[in-house]
């Protein structure tokens, strides 16, 4: 990151000096300020997950309370209600296993892209990306139509292939631009050694654009991890995913608020721990591979 | 979508293969076919794959909408031409939903591209903990879409125990006030409370896109701009936004695209009622609910129609800044 706003030169005069340096600091505090106040709602989700239900449902707002586990507690299933597991290890495999095959699709797509072109390669990573403005909804009822009749609904692979195709056009994407900065005479020293496309992948490619790979699967961990709609059509009660599981407490149920809290940081903690991993490169998943 | 024609028209990768010298320059026309497929071979299982889970299901969505089909009664399955269309375009609640995803989509676009602006100048400043506050802003993007809309609803919204209403009682009660007014802001303001949980989810999207904008000015113009004795305003107006147009276009257009498609917060927020029911919704209810197959169909393809519109000027941005990025590398 460049910072744009160099400091004043140094035999500036000295008032206007401090009043710029009283300017910066005003802005410096404004920015906490912000950064604060935008990330309240999430802190307030963390601080009533840690109250016990009564003091979560207090009014005005019992900040002070003494804090417990007994929302997780209760989200977990220890008062005998349904236990998000299974939802849990849905979303894990759903999202894992897509992730894994979009990478194994994505790399050589973006060989293809990249590092020994094909003819019209522009043409090809645009109709990638185009495919990514398909509303999901309007290929929504044929998948579901198919899936019936192949007996797949309910079935954790259906969701697997569909968050493919999902993160595959950002997947090339990214990729083809960290494959883009592989330098290729070490790639050609590798065929001249007989090396076919598999190895030069695996054993070159890989390594050394690994920092971009990482980014790429992160994000597309996010996406499958995030995915409402497909999960909600298409999975029942074996493949539900654990956004599908929070769906549940869209109606009112009681003092349930640090219950619902305790719900939201377990399942979001993946995705802010992915985002924060993946915090420099997520701006190019993002903006599908366009922002540097 | 091989309907969406990408600026430089989306060839299909596996034309017939150059009738000589191809990419390698092999010596004769056999062999620089040879040499092009395998060039194209790792490029293909990618391919066929999205074309097979995307293209064909849309191709599908097109046929069914010719037909109307109730999937509560199959047997009176029959071809009924533009019969949906029309019915999407005179239905009462889908003519009203296709305005709710259009107002939806421009407020959270507009708003969270503003602040986003604000937020993105603020960050591009060096101070004390700059990553911290980065950290803290791109915190509600990575709140999972469904949890998010939850804590809105329950633990803000609420008009009992919501944070709101809680926040707004103990402020009056400093002033020694005891029945504030405790208004039920998802009844009284669906649309807006709807916009409201989107727009905290999006601004960062927007901040990040623009800082990466602010941070691609190239420094040396900037630096003589300020020692020509440019005010901090002329250079926004006349330098630094010129710059953000396109990164202001792209995350415009980005952010358009995946909010038209929004199901989550109006799922979870409203269940598509007091008139939030956006176009995703009504079709997801059309299909899930009502089984009109035949007309959903239709109502898919009429937002298909509608994002080509915005997806053929963000891929001319999208492209525009590619050929920036590659002549620059």
């Amino acid at each position: 990151m460049t910072a744009v706003s160099l400091p004043p030169p140094g035999r500036a005069a000295a008032p206007a000096a401090r009043r710029a340096r009283r300017r910066s600091a005003a802005l410096g505090v404004l920015a906490w300020a912000a950064g604060i106040g935008f990330c309240l709602p999430a802190l307030w989700m963390a601080l009533t997950s840690l109250h016990s239900e009564t003091d979560a449902a207090a009014n005005p707002p019992a900040l002070t309370a003494s804090l417990t586990l007994d929302g997780y507690r209760a989200f977990f299933g220890a008062d005998g209600g349904p236990t998000p597991w299974p939802s849990l290890l849905n979303s894990l495999s759903a999202s894992a296993l897509s992730t894994v095959l979009v990478l194994l699709l994505a790399l050589p797509a973006a060989y293809a892209l990249s590092i020994r072109p094909v003819r019209k390669w522009r043409d090809v990573m645009f109709f990638f990306l185009s495919t990514k403005m398909l509303p999901v909804v309007a290929g929504l009822l044929p998948i579901y139509l198919f899936a019936k009749n192949a007996g797949l609904l309910d079935n954790i692979w259906l969701l697997v292939i569909l968050y493919t195709s999902m993160n595959l056009p950002i997947a090339v994407w990214m990729m083809q631009s960290f494959l883009a900065d592989v330098p290729v005479s070490i790639i050609e020293a590798a065929q001249v050694d007989g090396a076919r496309l598999p190895t030069v992948l695996a054993r070159v490619v890989a390594p050394v654009a690994a920092p971009g790979i990482a980014a790429t699967a992160l994000i597309c961990f996010i996406f499958s991890w995030n995915e409402l709609l497909f999960a909600r059509v298409l999975t029942g009660v074996a493949a539900q995913t654990a956004p599908v599981y929070l769906t549940g407490f869209v109606t009112s149920q009681g003092l349930f608020l640090a219950q619902l809290c305790a719900a939201s940081v377990v399942v979001s903690l993946p995705v802010l721990a992915a985002g924060y991993a993946a915090q420099d490169k997520l701006v190019q998943g993002l903006s599908l591979g366009a922002v540097k | 979508m091989s309907t969406l024609a990408a600026p430089r028209a989306a060839a299909p990768p596996a034309g017939p293969p150059p009738s000589g010298g191809g990419p390698g320059g092999g010596p004769g026309p056999r062999r620089g076919g040879v040499r092009a497929w395998a060039t194209r071979a790792p490029l293909l299982p990618a391919l066929v794959f999205l074309i097979a889970v995307t293209q064909l299901p849309f191709a599908a969505t097109l046929v069914i909408s010719l037909f109307d089909w109730n999937s509560l009664s199959p047997d009176e399955r029959a071809f009924a031409g533009f019969a949906n269309y029309a019915e999407v375009f005179t239905d009462e609640s889908l003519r009203e939903s296709v305005l709710t995803t259009v107002l939806l989509t421009a407020s959270v676009v507009i708003v969270s591209v503003v602040l986003g602006l604000l937020l993105a100048l603020l960050l591009d400043r060096t101070f004390a903990g700059r990553g911290i506050v980065r950290t803290l802003l791109i915190t509600p993007f990575l709140i999972v879409p469904v949890s998010a809309a939850l804590l809105f609803k329950h633990a803000l919204y609420n008009p009992e125990y919501g944070l709101l209403n809680g926040a707004w009682s103990w402020i009056a009660s400093l002033f020694g006030s005891d029945s504030p007014a405790q208004p039920d802001w998802i009844s009284d303001m669906p649309l807006t409370a709807v916009v409201a949980a989107l727009v905290w989810q999006w601004t960062p999207f927007m901040m990040l896109i623009l800082l990466a904008g602010l941070q691609s000015r190239p420094a040396e113009v900037m630096e003589a701009a300020r020692l020509d004795g440019a005010s901090n305003w002329q250079t926004f107006r006349y330098l630094t936004l010129p710059h953000l147009r396109r990164y202001l276009e792209l995350g415009i257009l980005l952010g358009s695209i995946y909010i038209v498609q929004n199901f989550d917060a109006v799922f979870t927020l409203t269940s598509g009622g007091l008139g939030t029911a956006n176009l995703p919704y009504s079709i997801y209810q059309t299909f899930y609910q009502a089984h009109e197959y035949g007309l959903a169909s239709a109502a898919g393809v009429v937002v298909v129609l509608g994002t080509i519109v915005i997806a053929t000027f963000a891929l001319r941005v999208v492209s525009s800044l590619f050929s920036e990025e590659v002549s620059r590398s």
